[in-house]
């Protein structure tokens, strides 16, 4: 199982802060997964965590794993 | 000074294993400017004014209202209208008189920024909006600057030190790692669209003082290449290990001529999408008969003359800082714009879309770099 949990204002665009996934191979796909399964995460800007380490390109994901999206936030 | 009530005052922190008085000396020359005077701004100034930081330079262009007294407690009912920055220092030079306190009640912009910044040893992030956040990052990161940055939203916060120097010479990663372009206007709610718990921005502003004095005294191991998120309903901390983006370097500007042409209250407004951005084909194919305008200075390299001659091409020269009092010549023709990585030349084109609605204005994707092999 892989655990993605959601921050912030991107829990309005998904509804939940957590969700488990059965499978998923690599980064790109579970982000393309998660769009289809939350239409407004699409228009949504965040970054993505695998377990704890933000990725800048396509990587593989290991069974087990945890991933965050992180939205910027502006307020002070 | 008198040393005796100078080891009363900082008599808790001056016992710290790793503090005594090397580390309050180092707090008394240190030199920090703090951007934003808010719910962020106000605890940040507390705490470092407190424990003897020598010279603060605090910037806010905000007076203070009702709605800010929630959180900002600094403030009182007597102190609405009056400039934030105004009743911090007075009730900072209660605090400690030693500290030297220098204010602007202005908004924060490119040009303080340059004139300032090189004053200073660190300099924080408190302020409430993309724009300003994404300027004071470049300019950092620009101009060399150690950054504290806090932010807050409903009931979530963030902390992190970027542009930190490393000890290999390095610089830890930047704003522009995590977020290489602003969100779309509105959809990240500030503090008045979608409200803040009160007492978040104190843990982050303290969070923030907390990294200030860190990076000051050299005591334990910053934020740098982290970033530290606060979820205030169920007390849970999430610390991300940050890396470098390549993204992000074609976003910051490389020169202070290109940072002080840089709109960031547009950028932020008007993100990259939906803009009418056309590829080099697209361009060669349908817009070749409109008239092409580079809009870079007279500096920047290669010029386009021999390239639009060999392709018979209309164009004129009309560098972006000059281009607000010349605009009126470009009224109601069909235009493309040219910089020289397309970033500018979609401000440009905003800028003409706003003063002239009936022209066909378009941004050549990647700029002049992007033609190289043809130039």
């Amino acid at each position: 199982m892989i655990e993605v949990m959601f921050f912030g204002q991107l829990t309005d665009a998904t509804g939940v802060s957590s969700v488990m996934i059965e499978e998923v191979t690599s980064t790109d796909e579970l982000i393309q997964m998660m769009k289809m399964r939350y239409p407004a995460l699409a228009s949504s800007t965040y970054m993505v965590a695998l377990n704890n380490t933000m990725v800048t390109e396509n990587t593989i994901v290991a069974p087990g794993s945890k991933l965050a999206f992180m939205p910027p936030f502006s307020g002070g | 000074m008198d040393q005796t009530i100078q080891y009363e005052r900082y008599q808790r922190q001056l016992i710290l294993k790793g503090f005594g008085m090397a580390g309050q000396q180092k707090l008394q020359q240190a030199r920090v400017l703090v951007v934003g005077a808010g719910g962020l701004g106000c605890p940040v100034m507390q705490y470092l004014v407190a424990a003897g930081v020598g010279h603060i330079g605090l910037a806010d262009h905000d007076k203070v209202s009702l709605s800010n007294l929630h959180r900002q407690i600094l403030f009182g009912i007597e102190d609405i209208g009056l400039y934030k920055v105004d009743v911090v220092k007075q009730k900072m030079f209660s605090l400690n008189s030693d500290v030297d306190i220098r204010t602007w009640n202005e908004r924060w912009t490119q040009q303080h920024c340059i004139e300032f910044f090189s004053e200073y040893d660190v300099i924080i992030d408190a302020t409430d909006n993309f724009a300003s956040r994404y300027l004071i990052n470049d300019a950092c990161v620009l101009l060399g600057k150690p950054l504290v940055f806090g932010a807050v939203s409903q009931f979530d916060g963030q902390v992190a030190v970027f542009n930190q120097l490393k000890a290999d010479g390095s610089r830890s990663v930047n704003y522009r790692d995590l977020f290489p372009l602003p969100p779309a206007n509105g959809e990240v709610l500030n503090c008045a669209e979608g409200g803040v718990l009160g007492a978040l921005p104190g843990t982050i502003g303290a969070m923030q003082a907390t990294e200030a004095i860190k990076i000051i005294t050299g005591l334990g191991q910053t934020l740098s290449n982290k970033l530290w998120n606060y979820n205030a309903l169920t007390q849970e901390v999430f610390i991300m290990q940050l890396v470098a983006n390549p993204v992000s370097l074609q976003h910051i500007p490389l020169s202070v001529e290109q940072f002080m042409s840089t709109d960031y209250e547009w950028l932020c407004e008007f993100p990259q999408k939906g803009i009418k951005e056309i590829d080099q084909l697209q361009w060669q194919e349908n817009y070749f008969d409109h008239l092409l305008v580079d809009i870079r200075e007279p500096h920047e390299l290669p010029r386009l003359n021999s390239f639009c001659s060999s392709l018979a091409l209309e164009w004129m020269e009309l560098p972006l800082s000059n281009l607000e009092n010349n605009i009126a010549c470009l009224f109601g023709r069909n235009v493309v714009f040219v910089c020289q990585a397309g970033v500018r030349s979609l401000m440009a084109a905003n800028m003409l879309m706003k003063s002239s609605p009936a022209s066909a204005v378009f941004s050549l994707k990647g700029g002049v770099d992007g033609l190289a092999e043809k130039i």
